[in-house]
């Protein structure tokens, strides 16, 4: 409580996630206290051509504004972004969104591993990421990488992820900061 | 796999300049955080030590040279890709451009030339190909070889035959190739009306007004100041009342042009109205 008028550590947030993740997100995204004084990048893998945003359904469920990148569109505290479906989601040091439609990386587009390392090398410790449920290994290494960068990161216990192939493979390579389930994750990001 | 960079922002700028200066390509206006990528992988790729050692192949090396130009740029493309886009295309654009005596189309960044097969079965569709003209355009050489010769491995095409019906293609999509063993070569036929040629759309200028001008994600690798100018460039090679097509995610809002385009629905599709 005493901590919600400290200045936040850290100013994004990268949330990467797979199958399994999207309940994760509807339980996640609603209880998160508003408003939040840095920026959420959510990567997550889905179709390419469905028809409802998933902008729009996150954005019923949340005083926060939620959007789905476009090209070179700014990155504010205060609100979330989804990674488009087919684009590689990269950040400029300006902090504008740059989209890319290069090769997929670990099976995926967006990957996971792509955007955790640009926002690496450009936030630093001023970053966190969590890893969630998924049933491929994009994320790992990028999560590593945040951690190599001295961001604090976050697995998705694999008890409590549906699929726990992706959480499972970040804790081969590494121990992370936490280690968490749904509840505990909410409370960690409502803690930054 | 995720090695860190071995060329930094710094030496990036460095070599974009050297590049510039020794070969006329200028990608200093492209957007940064792809191009590093790019570059970085490439280092990966062909295992340099240092960027040092990079530099002096690149700018040493004229045939290396040309590794470097299609390494950085995406050539990554598909048939059909945007089952709205391509739907929009064929009940709303096409019909409208048939109404002309002759139809100009600018297809600008058509890597190896699966947007090109794409609109002339479009275009063959609507019975207008025989008074079309497509100019396909990219910077790049070797993908152009590619879209010439319309030869595409044969495993895509249970993808690009269902990209085609979802965006309202009706017609046994293998009718528009020939296969042989792993790959299949599409019909002279589409081929006919299309001119490959290479362009560089941060140095060359308009050569043609058209009425309908594609270009899908080609922008997102400039930063806003090219597209700005790239924007013109299509501006001034665009009759009136044509159409300015670009990728899904990208847009012409906060340009100049944006008052005097008008969106077609919710598509990235502007018509130029005055
Ligand atoms: C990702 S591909 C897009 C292909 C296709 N338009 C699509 O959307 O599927 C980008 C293409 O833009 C080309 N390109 C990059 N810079 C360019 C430039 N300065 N002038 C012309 N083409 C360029 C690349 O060579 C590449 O073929």
């Amino acid at each position: 409580m005493e901590k919600s008028d400290l200045k936040s550590k850290i100013e994004l947030l990268v949330i990467g996630g797979s199958a399994g993740s999207f309940n994760v997100l509807l339980a996640l995204i609603p209880k998160l206290k508003t408003p939040i004084n840095f920026a959420i990048i959510v990567v997550l893998h889905r179709k390419s051509g469905s028809t409802t945003s998933i902008s729009e359904v996150f954005n019923l469920k949340t005083e926060i504004n939620v959007f789905e990148c476009e090209d070179k569109d700014p990155i504010i505290a205060g609100n979330i972004y989804f990674a488009p479906a087919d684009y590689h989601l990269l950040i400029e040091n300006d902090h504008t969104f740059s989209l890319d439609y290069s090769e997929k990386m670990n099976y995926s587009r967006p990957s996971i591993d792509v955007t955790f390392k640009v926002a690496a090398d450009l936030y630093g410790d001023k970053m966190a990421a969590i890893l969630l449920s998924g049933a491929n290994s994009d994320g790992a290494e990028g999560l590593l990488y945040v951690n190599q960068k001295n961001g604090t990161t976050i697995v998705q216990d694999p008890v409590s992820s549906e699929i726990d192939t992706m959480p499972k493979e970040a804790l081969k390579l590494f121990k992370p900061d936490f280690i968490a389930n749904v509840d505990e994750i909410i409370a960690a990001i409502n803690n930054f | 796999m995720l090695g860190y960079n071995l060329v930094d922002d710094e030496e990036l700028e460095i070599l974009l300049n050297d590049v510039a200066n020794k070969y006329g390509y200028d990608f200093t206006e492209y957007s940064k955080a792809s191009i590093k990528r790019r570059v970085n992988r490439l280092c990966a790729l062909d295992k340099f030590t240092s960027f040092a050692e990079l530099r002096y192949r690149i700018t040493n090396d004229e045939n290396y040279f040309g590794r470097f130009v299609e390494e950085i740029t995406v050539n990554v493309t598909e048939m059909f890709r945007d089952r709205h886009f391509y739907k929009t295309l064929r009940e709303q654009i096409i019909p409208q451009l048939g109404v002309n005596s002759y139809i100009k189309i600018w297809l600008a960044g058509c890597s190896t030339g699966e947007e090109a097969y794409s609109l002339s079965i479009l275009l063959h569709e609507a019975n207008l190909a025989h008074k079309a003209i497509i100019y396909a355009t990219d910077i790049n050489p070797s993908v152009l070889e590619t879209a010439k010769h319309g030869v595409y491995p044969i495993g895509l095409m249970r993808n690009y035959s269902e990209n085609y019906i979802n965006s309202g293609g009706t017609t046994d999509f293998s009718t528009y190739y020939t296969a042989n063993y792993d790959h299949v070569r599409f019909i002279g036929k589409l081929r006919e009306r299309m001119i490959f040629a290479t362009h560089n759309l941060v140095s060359d200028s308009s050569f043609n007004e058209f009425q309908l001008i594609l270009c899908r994600n080609v922008l997102i690798y400039f930063d806003k100041n090219l597209q700005e100018k790239v924007f013109k460039l299509f501006d001034s090679s665009l009759e009136s009342l044509g159409y300015l097509a670009l990728g899904s995610k990208e847009t012409i809002k906060f340009s100049e042009l944006e008052n005097r385009y008008q969106q077609i629905e919710k598509e990235k599709i502007w018509r130029k109205v005055t």
